[in-house]
């Protein structure tokens, strides 16, 4: 009796450790615990340029991560890039003029969506849209203009 | 003339012999997954097959799964590095192990360590003739003794892939933070960033249950339909590991490109 009693208490324990190596990893290595997707509230930003955000690129507010890109559309009237951000519902008091700035982190790094606080009364609410952005940084424009305003410089 | 008549008989003889021994298999297999409601009867079965399958091989995985992830470490850190990206060592070091090499190395430590027993088991079982015996006193013995034993296996390896990728984790984090010097926020907060539980995390369990499934049918069957001397018991353990090996990384191709292949 003893032996079955202390073979079953084996196999509890190894369920359970099995049980919490999966929890281990749901909550510490993956994404869950980070700003969940179901609450929040979704907003509109039109870019000229989006670069390479993806959907699921992070949206930031001085550093922090406040939420995700959840949509990317194409607009065929004014040829702009329609970006849906979803913000988590904790921050529901982002001002409408917010300014919304595509950046790269660091030289390689992946491209996420910033947000500069504005100072606006009104605050952001679902299916609003922010008037105010910035296109991607594209490496090869920089370049281009950095190239002709050089030549210019020659020229006078 | 006789020759070439002699060639095609042998040839014809093989594919026969194939095609009886596949279908041998899956009969036993359907028999095997038919008899759960044994299980539900005596749960006692189970457990104890449980302990000798899952228990007993957790040193081994959390051991190996630990080494791992410290190698991991080690060579992600060299590699990384060299373009100043150290900080995504726990991306490199938790997506290796979640989506491949926790399922992969399990299975095929897992085929090495209870594979090859059970094989050896089910073999001297029916070299003895206790299946027979069993038989004899009206005990179906693919439902009492196989099918126990299945699903040990297949409750069994998710859980033993679990505890290999998260002591691979922290070995990676050991060898990483604790001997290289990359920031423990960073290697955890990266980590979190980029590994998807829909992507990454299902998919690895998935995997696992799958070479679960395979792992332990191969090593059964191969007992099961072994010849019953100490050769054929021999040449079926060997058969196990290495079809078990095969079939492990074959179907690792397939479940890889349907999963992340788009």
């Amino acid at each position: 009796m003893t032996q079955s009693r202390n073979l079953e208490f084996m196999v509890g324990i190894f369920v359970a450790a099995g049980i919490v190596a999966l929890f281990f990893l749901a909550l510490q290595v993956s994404n869950l615990g980070a700003v969940s997707t179901e609450d929040g509230y979704n907003v509109e930003a039109r870019f000229d340029n989006i670069g390479g955000i993806k959907v699921k690129a992070p949206v930031t507010m001085a550093g922090v991560r406040v939420g995700q890109v959840t949509g990317i559309s194409f607009d065929k009237e004014t040829f702009e890039a329609v970006v849906t951000l979803n913000i988590d519902s904790k921050y529901d008091q982002i001002p409408d003029d917010t300014f919304a700035k595509i950046f790269t982190a660091g030289l390689l790094g992946e491209q996420y969506i910033g947000l500069d606080a504005g100072g606006s009364d009104v605050y952001l609410a679902e299916g609003d849209r922010l008037q105010l952005t910035q296109s991607a940084l594209v490496l090869e424009e920089v370049i281009g203009q950095f190239l002709f305003s050089k030549a210019q410089e020659g020229a006078e | 003339m006789r020759v070439i008549t002699d060639y095609f008989v042998k040839l014809g003889r093989k594919v026969i012999a194939a095609l009886e021994k596949t279908g041998r298999g899956h009969m036993v297999f359907v028999k095997m997954i038919a008899g759960f409601d044994e299980i539900l009867r005596r749960p006692s079965l189970l457990i104890r097959q449980l302990y000798y399958i899952g228990v007993l091989s957790v040193l081994l995985i959390g051991l190996s799964g630990f080494f791992v992830g410290m190698v991991l470490g080690l060579q992600g850190f060299y590699t990384l590095s060299q373009f100043g990206a150290e900080a995504s060592l726990g991306v490199m070091v938790a997506a290796s192990l979640v989506r491949e090499l926790g399922p992969v190395v399990t299975a095929l430590l897992f085929a090495g360590r209870a594979g090859s027993a059970l094989t050896a088991e089910i073999g001297l079982m029916k070299a003895t003739e206790q299946l027979s015996g069993l038989e004899m006193m009206a005990v179906n013995p693919v439902r009492r003794v196989l099918t126990p034993r299945m699903f040990g296996g297949i409750v069994s390896m998710p859980l033993l892939a679990a505890m290999f990728s998260m002591f691979g984790v922290l070995g990676g984090w050991f060898v990483g933070v604790g001997l290289l010097g990359v920031d423990d926020g960073t290697y955890w907060s990266q980590m979190q960033g980029k590994i998807d539980l829909h992507e990454d995390i299902y998919n690895g369990v998935i995997k696992s249950i799958v070479f679960g499934v395979v792992c332990t049918w191969i090593a059964l069957f191969e007992g099961y339909d072994s010849v019953p001397t100490s050769e054929g018991l021999s040449r079926a353990t060997t058969r196990t590991v290495v079809h078990s090996a095969f079939a492990i990384l074959g179907l690792d191709f397939i479940l890889t490109a349907m999963m992340f292949g788009e």
